[in-house]
C-alpha cells in the first residue's frame, strides 16, 4: 500500500500541530464555538450526545496490521477499547477526550494515518471497492487513482468551505461495489478504443434526504487530465451550489436545477481554461504511485488441484463448508481467495470491534494477508490474496475471535449506522433494531435459503446506514417523541443502481421484527428457482408485500 | 489608524470605505462597492489618492472583472467564514485574469483561514473585530509544504518530488 515519504509525513505533522494550536486555543476560550465547529469537523471532531467522536480516515479502505495495532493500543489508552467501521471505511471512536484528540493523532501520524476532512463540509474520504486488485472482473486496480485523488483534495486551498459535503467513489471493475452511482463524484475506470484509460464521470449522485443517482456527463476522461477535471466540477460547485439551505446545498440539488447537460457545460468551460496546466498527472507520477500496489509474491498453485482439496476439507465440516461459502471470494489469482471477517456478530453493533479483535486481525493479516486488510463500506474487514489451503487455520482462528460469523451477503449482514445511542441527529436508535432482526433469524439455514439479501439501516433521513440502497432499507424517524420505522423496498447499489420505494406507514419498534418476516414470507411463498428477494420484488412489485405487512396491524 | 495584515506584516490601513450615500468621492483611498464603482466610474480617473473595489463571493466576476483589473486592490467580502466562495474567487483573480495587485479579505473570514486564503492569492487581510494581528499572522505558516496547484505555487507537489 501506499508508504509517506518525508513530503506526506511533513504535512501531516504539520496538521496535527495545527489542531493541537487550535484546541488549545478553544479550550483557553479564544476560539468561539461556532469558529471552532467547522476547524474540528475537518479534524473528524464531532462533539455527540455522550461524548466526542473521533472519525479517523482509512483512505479507500486500506489498512496495514502496524495500523491497526495501533488503532488497538489507541483504543484502549484513550478510549473503552473498541471501535467502529463506518460505512465510508473508516474509523470512529466513541469516546475520545477532547483534549486528549491532539496526542490522538500524533500517535495516528506515525503510522502514517489523520482524521483530515473525515467530516465537515469539504472532501472527504475517497472510497473504492474492498476487492481491489484483487477482483476478477477488475478493468484496472482503482488504489492508485484514489491515492492521487486522496493527495489532491487533501488540504485543498479552494475547496476547504463548500456548501455541504462532498464524496468521491471510484470503482474500476464491471461488477459495482463502491456504490460510485450514489457519490457527488462517481468514477468509472474505463478504456476507450485505443485501449487508452481514462474515466467515465458521474456527478450529482447522493443519499440524504433527496437520494439521486449519479449522472454521466463525460464519456471518457483521458487519466492524465482527472485532477483538472475535478478541479473544474469542485470550482463550478464552490461558486454556485446552494449555500442558503443546507438541505438543498448538496452538488445533486444543483446538477438537477441546471440538468446533467447545462452542468456539464459549465464544467466543460472552465476546463478548457486549465486543462492543459501543472495539474496534468505526468508518466513519471502514475508510475510512482502505481509502485506502491504491486502484486504480492503469489506461489504458483495449481488452481484444479486446490479447489479439490479445499472441497475435501469443506465435506467434513458443515460450519467451515458454510464460513467457506459466504465468507470468501474468488479471486483472479489461481489458489487464492479473499475472506471477509466478519463485524456483525448477533448482540455486538454492526462493525464494532475490539482493541483484542483488531489485534487478531493484525495478527490474521500477517500471517496470511501480506500484513495487509482492507475496511469496507458493509462495515466488513476483508484479507486478500489468502492461500486456499490456509483457509481452514484461518477460518478457526477467526472464529476463536468471533470475527467468523458466516453471514456475508445475508440479511444478517446488515449496514447500520450508530442511530440514537450514540449520535445526535438520529431520530431513532438503530442498533437495537438490527440486533433483533439477527436473534429473530438466527437459524442459519432460513438465512442462507433467503440468500443474498441486503437489508440497511439508518436512525434518520441523513442516511448514513444507507437506506434507500438496501433491498429492505429500515428509517428510523421520530413521530411526537416516539421512535418509529420506516420500511423500503427495492433500493440496489450496483450498475442498475435503484432508490428504496416506501412500503407504507412507518412500523413501532415492537412491530419491525414481525414486518420484515412477513416481507420474507412474501418473497419465499413468490420466488421462482433461485431468484433472489431484489429479483423478486421488482418482478412482483410492492404491492403483495404491502398487503401482508398492513394486513394484521390494520 | 486601524491595521491590518498585509504581505504578512501588520501595516496601517489607509483605506477607508465610501459612504453608502456618498454623493462624490472624498480625496483618501477609498473602498467602493461593485455598485458604487459603477455610479462613480466617470469620476474615478479625477479622483485625488486610489480606488479599490470591494466583490461578493457570488459575482459573476467573468462578466465585471475586465475593466477591475487595473485597480491597485480588490477586496472579496466573506459574507460569514464558512462561505468558501471567495476563495475560488481570488483563485481565478490570480491564475485566470492574472491580476497583480492588492487582494484583500474582508468580512467575516477568521484567522484559522489564513493559510488557506494566502494560497489562494489573498494577501491582505481584514478583520472585523480588533484582534491580535501580529498572533494571528502565526496562522498564515500552518504548512510548509502542499499537495496542490495554487495562486502561490505554480506547481503541484508530484511534479516537485
Amino acid at each position: 500500500m501506499y508508504k509517506y515519504d518525508n513530503y506526506d509525513h511533513k504535512i501531516v505533522n504539520e496538521r496535527v500541530e495545527q489542531f493541537r494550536d487550535q484546541t488549545q486555543r478553544y479550550l483557553a476560550g479564544e476560539i468561539a464555538d461556532e469558529e471552532f465547529l467547522p476547524l474540528r469537523l475537518q479534524n473528524g471532531l464531532y462533539l455527540q450526545r455522550l461524548a466526542p467522536m473521533l472519525r479517523i480516515a482509512v483512505p479507500y479502505g486500506m489498512l496495514s496490521s502496524a495500523q491497526v495495532r495501533k488503532l488497538a493500543h489507541i483504543s484502549r489508552v484513550y478510549d473503552k477499547g473498541y471501535v467502529h467501521f463506518t460505512t465510508r471505511q473508516n474509523i470512529q471512536l466513541n469516546w475520545p477526550a477532547l483534549e486528549e484528540v491532539p496526542d490522538i493523532l500524533s500517535e495516528l501520524a506515525e503510522v502514517e494515518m489523520h482524521a483530515i476532512q473525515t467530516s465537515g463540509n469539504c472532501i472527504r474520504n475517497t472510497t473504492t471497492d474492498q476487492f481491489a486488485g484483487v477482483a476478477r472482473d477488475e478493468i484496472e486496480d482503482p488504489r492508485p487513482w484514489c491515492e492521487l485523488i486522496r493527495q489532491w483534495s487533501t488540504l485543498h486551498p479552494e475547496f476547504a468551505f463548500l456548501p455541504r459535503k462532498f464524496k468521491i467513489a471510484v470503482c474500476g471493475s464491471e461488477e459495482d461495489r463502491a456504490a460510485f452511482l450514489l457519490h457527488d463524484i462517481g468514477l468509472q475506470l474505463v478504456k476507450n478504443d485505443a485501449g487508452e484509460l481514462g474515466f467515465e464521470v458521474f456527478v450529482g449522485g447522493g443519499l440524504g434526504r433527496t437520494p439521486i443517482i449519479g449522472s454521466s456527463i463525460r464519456k471518457f476522461l483521458p487519466k492524465q487530465h482527472l485532477l483538472s477535471y475535478l478541479d473544474a466540477i469542485l470550482r463550478v460547485y464552490n461558486r454556485f451550489g446552494n449555500r442558503d439551505n443546507k438541505y438543498k446545498a448538496r452538488i445533486k440539488i444543483l446538477v438537477k436545477a441546471w440538468t446533467p447537460e447545462v452542468f456539464a457545460e459549465r464544467v466543460e468551460a472552465e476546463w478548457e481554461h486549465i486543462k492543459d496546466g501543472p495539474s496534468t498527472l505526468t508518466d513519471t507520477e502514475f508510475a510512482r504511485v502505481k509502485s506502491f500496489f504491486p502484486l504480492p509474491q503469489y506461489q504458483t498453485i495449481d488452481g484444479a488441484d486446490s479447489a479439490k482439496q479445499l472441497a475435501t476439507t469443506a465435506s467434513d465440516n458443515i460450519a467451515f463448508s458454510r464460513w467457506l461459502d459466504r465468507n470468501t471470494q474468488l479471486q483472479k489469482q489461481a489458489g487464492y481467495r479473499s475472506v471477509t471477517l466478519s463485524l456483525k456478530p448477533a448482540g455486538v453493533a454492526p462493525g464494532d470491534v475490539t482493541d483484542k479483535q483488531l489485534e487478531t486481525i493484525a495478527d490474521l493479516a500477517d500471517r496470511y494477508s501480506f500484513g495487509e486488510l482492507r475496511a469496507t463500506h458493509n462495515q466488513n474487514v476483508v484479507l486478500t490474496d489468502v492461500v486456499e489451503s490456509d483457509l481452514f487455520e484461518l477460518w478457526q482462528q477467526a472464529k476463536q475471535s468471533g470475527l467468523a460469523t458466516p453471514t456475508i451477503g445475508t440479511i444478517n449482514d446488515m449496514i447500520c449506522c450508530p442511530g440514537g445511542d450514540y449520535c445526535s441527529l438520529a431520530n431513532a436508535k438503530s442498533i437495537p433494531v438490527a440486533e433483533a432482526i439477527q436473534r429473530k433469524f438466527s437459524d442459519l439455514d432460513y438465512v442462507y435459503d433467503l440468500g443474498d439479501l441486503e437489508l440497511n439501516i439508518s436512525g434518520c433521513m441523513n442516511a448514513c446506514g444507507h437506506h434507500h440502497i438496501g433491498h429492505i432499507g429500515i428509517l428510523g424517524v421520530d413521530k411526537k417523541g416516539k421512535e418509529w420505522y420506516q420500511i423500503q423496498l427495492g433500493g440496489s447499489a450496483n450498475k442498475n443502481a435503484a432508490l428504496g420505494k416506501v412500503l407504507g406507514p412507518s412500523l413501532s419498534r415492537d412491530e419491525i421484527t414481525d414486518g420484515i418476516e412477513k416481507l420474507l414470507d412474501v418473497y419465499v411463498e413468490n420466488r421462482i428457482a433461485d431468484e433472489s428477494f431484489l429479483n423478486t420484488y421488482q418482478r412482483i412489485g410492492i404491492e403483495k408485500f404491502k398487503e401482508r405487512v398492513y394486513a394484521s396491524t390494520t | 489608524m486601524p491595521q491590518l495584515l498585509k504581505d504578512n506584516r501588520v501595516i496601517e490601513d489607509s483605506w477607508t470605505y465610501l459612504a453608502e450615500d456618498a454623493q462624490s468621492l472624498p480625496d483618501g483611498d477609498l473602498l467602493l462597492s461593485y455598485a458604487q464603482w459603477q455610479i462613480f466610474s466617470d469620476q474615478i480617473e479625477a479622483h485625488r489618492g486610489n480606488v479599490g473595489v470591494v466583490i461578493e463571493g457570488n459575482a459573476e466576476i467573468e462578466d465585471i472583472i475586465e475593466p477591475l483589473l487595473k485597480l491597485p486592490l480588490i477586496a472579496i467580502n466573506f459574507p460569514k467564514f464558512a462561505d468558501g466562495r471567495g476563495f475560488s474567487v481570488a483563485s481565478l483573480l490570480r491564475d485566470r485574469y492574472n491580476y497583480c495587485g492588492e487582494i484583500r479579505a474582508v468580512g467575516g473570514f477568521i484567522r484559522d483561514q489564513l493559510y488557506l486564503l494566502s494560497r489562494c492569492g489573498f494577501n491582505a487581510f481584514k478583520f472585523i473585530e480588533d484582534i491580535d494581528l501580529s498572533e494571528a499572522s502565526k496562522s498564515l505558516e500552518d504548512f510548509s509544504e502542499t499537495y496542490q496547484v495554487s495562486a502561490d505555487q505554480e506547481n503541484p507537489l508530484f511534479r516537485r518530488r
